[in-house]
């Protein structure tokens, strides 16, 4: 009863999310800041009535809905989403609902397309640690996404400005400055509360299997995609990389933690697969 | 019936030297405004005169005031008739009407869409109001012409686009920096066109300006104007690490900055983005600074090319702008009527009632006879006559509004009973 309810929840969730997408995309083209408005109404409700979702879902299951592939999708889109309305409300960077709004729209889909196999969750995977660990990754991660989306317009602007043509952006979005400094707001924001999800990771395992690292393949691209950011922050301290290059590492940096979150799971194996069954 | 004529002459006609000695100070405009009023025929008058233009608007009871006011210009300006008469343009009724509303949106300056003669518009308004030459008719329209400037602003993007050199400038740091009080400029040459794009940029508030000229004292002439520092012309290469936004205008023949430079600046201001302005021919910028991260380089034709896109976009926004005008003007004229609705009807009855009185004497004149009474009931029966046989046009005439044309009703209601209204006003 309370799957379902969750379930039709969800989907209404996604109708939001679509109805945002669109109304971007219209703003997109005509700029008129009523839409922008209704845009942002529109993704805001789409949260509320995820996390909404997710709460009856978590009720119904007894746990956190993170035990299969389509659960912990929802859950980091869900993550995403607060994430965004927290930078959307800090920042106000108007464009970065549209890609707010396409990857949210996007994820929901695979939701609600893929196949919900039940999993019976395995009784280790509870308590303190486990809960932070889960949190903390999958915030740093929306974080991280975020600062990939404010590089993708930082590229977008950058383009037209350098090649002095403008272009259909230049308008449209707000100066280089700023989208630099809304990404490198959310890579440090990312990168710290990954740096604790990873932390909390090590001593959750330090306590189920009595070592902090296993050369699992998870840990391993965790790793990487740590190091990407890591390495990122600084050059940017030490060598300027600044503006163009730090939005190309933003996105390289996703990339790899997108490949962390499905991909190994769904190519290599591992003792965190269960959470994508 | 009075009418609103416009005559005036603007840079389309006239070129800047007739301009200039057809131009008002604001104590010409109160005196010529002064004078005006003393005329019998002119009612209303605003005189409006800017760099670009001198336009009179007046509303007058006969429509051949023009002559008169050519001759009063004349006067004023100390000039012959025939030195400006064909540069003058003359617009009555709506023409007028709309070309006030133009003028006031900006549709009809040089620079298409520039802001600042709205407020120009809205002084010369001011001015007639404190010389009391305005009335009735010029308030409504004056503020018709306001409103109808900002609804333009507001609704169309006539005003969005840079159309000049410094503005395109001005954008693209916009654009680049996020906050430029937050940002240093370096002048390099201490040029007319630099000094230009600075004053832009003060508007702006940037942080500091620093002026580096091969003749140090031009450079202290030039800081001094804008508050900033002067600087030797060879600390300009160390001066890099700290500006974020180069102007330069210098008449050297080869690069005054070079990538190699650049590129070793960027080093010490880590790679801090550089906007570099480069308003000189020949190019004082190396073009290749531009292929450095974070450094951008925009210079003259670059800058050009954008204001020349910009234009043709205000372009396409004029018309959305001209339909504002026209739908503004249609109002107003409709306003004029309901106006003018009103001598008519009195005229209509005026000329009624002395047909009947005429009419009546003559007859009563051969009917000695007749007792007082029997020819006040006659007097009486005559006026009922003739008010129940115009009851239903007057009806008719103030019956205004739905989407019928009322001043052709008036026009040929005028003809019908052969009325001269403005001579009864």
């Amino acid at each position: 009863m309370g799957v379902q309810t969750a379930g039709t929840m969800l989907e209404f969730a996604f109708l939001l999310y679509v109805l945002s997408l669109a109304g971007y995309v219209f703003f997109l083209v005509n700029q008129q800041e009523r839409i922008q408005k209704i845009s942002a109404y529109l993704i805001t409700a789409g949260v509320l009535v995820h996390l909404a979702g997710t709460a009856v879902l978590g009720t119904a299951l007894g746990n956190l809905p993170v035990h299969n592939l389509v659960q912990s999708l929802s859950m980091a889109a869900l993550a995403f989403g607060v994430m965004f309305l927290y930078v959307q409300y800090k920042f106000n960077l108007k464009m970065l609902g549209l890609f707010a709004a396409m990857l949210l729209s996007g994820t929901m889909l695979a939701v609600l397309l893929l196949p919900d196999t039940r999993v019976v969750p395995n009784e280790i995977l509870k308590g303190f640690w486990f809960y932070c660990h889960i949190f903390l990754v999958f915030t740093g991660d929306a974080a991280l996404g975020l600062a990939c989306g404010a590089g993708i317009l930082y590229l977008l602007q950058e383009k037209g400005i350098k090649a002095k043509t403008r272009g259909f952006f230049f308008k449209r979005l707000p100066s280089l400055d700023f989208l630099d400094f809304v990404s490198h707001a959310c890579i440090i924001t990312g990168f710290f509360l990954l740096t604790l999800g990873l932390v909390t990771g090590f001593v959750y395992a330090k306590l189920v299997w009595g070592r902090f690292w296993s050369w699992d393949f998870k840990e391993v691209f965790s790793m990487g995609a740590w190091l990407v950011y890591a390495v990122l922050l600084h050059l940017r301290l030490y060598s300027g990389w600044r503006g163009k290059k730090s939005a190309v590492m933003t996105i390289v940096g996703f990339a790899v933690i997108i490949f962390t979150f499905l991909g190994v799971n769904l190519f290599l194996g591992g003792h965190h697969q269960e959470f994508t069954k | 019936m009075p009418h609103i004529i416009l005559i005036g002459v603007n840079h389309k006609t006239a070129p800047v030297e007739l301009r200039e000695r057809l131009s008002f100070s604001t104590e010409e405009t109160l005196a010529a405004l002064r004078d005006l009023k003393q005329h019998p025929d002119i009612t209303e008058a605003l005189v409006f005169s800017t760099c670009n233009r001198t336009e009179i608007v007046y509303v007058c009871e006969k429509n051949n005031a023009v002559d008169t006011m050519t001759a009063f210009i004349s006067r004023h300006k100390n000039i012959a008739v025939s030195e400006f008469a064909s540069a003058l343009y003359v617009f009555r009724k709506d023409e007028a009407v709309r070309h006030i509303f133009r003028v006031a949106s900006s549709l009809d300056s040089m620079m298409v869409g520039e802001p600042q003669i709205l407020g120009q518009v809205k002084q010369a308004y001011r001015t007639a109001v404190e010389a009391r030459a305005s009335g009735v008719l010029l308030n409504r329209m004056m503020h018709k012409a306001f409103s109808v400037a900002k609804q333009i602003r507001k609704e169309t993007g006539i005003g969005d686009n840079a159309v000049s050199i410094s503005y395109a400038a001005i954008e693209l740091a916009n654009k680049i920096f996020s906050d430029l009080s937050t940002k240093s400029v370096m002048l390099l040459g201490a040029g007319e066109m630099a000094e230009l794009a600075v004053e832009h940029l003060l508007s702006h508030n940037v942080k500091q300006i620093l002026v580096a000229n091969r003749t140090f004292e031009n450079a202290v002439v030039l800081a001094q104007k804008f508050n900033g520092q002067a600087l030797g012309f060879e600390e300009r290469e160390s001066a890099l690490a700290d500006v974020d936004i180069i102007i330069s205008s210098t008449g050297a023949t080869e690069y005054v900055l070079t990538a190699a430079q650049v590129k070793k600046a960027m080093k010490k201001r880590q790679y801090k983005t550089l906007f570099f302005i480069d308003i000189a021919v020949p190019r004082d910028i190396d073009p290749k600074i531009n292929t450095l991260s974070n450094a951008y380089v925009y210079d003259i034709d670059d800058l050009k090319t954008i204001v020349a896109s910009n234009i043709q976009q205000r372009e396409h926004e004029t018309v959305k702008a001209e339909r504002f005008v026209a739908e503004a003007v249609v109002k107003f004229r409709k306003w004029l009527d309901s106006l003018a609705i009103v001598p008519t009807i009195k005229a209509i009855n005026d000329k009624m009632t002395a047909i009947v009185e005429m009419e009546c004497d003559k007859t009563l004149s051969h009917l000695p006879h007749l007792s007082e009474s029997d020819r006040d009931a006659i007097r009486r029966m005559t006026r009922a006559i003739a008010s129940r046989a115009i009851h239903d046009p007057i009806l008719f005439l103030r019956n205004t509004g739905d989407h019928r044309d009322d001043s052709l009703y008036l026009n040929v209601t005028r003809q019908l009973f052969h009325l001269d209204v403005s001579d009864d006003q």
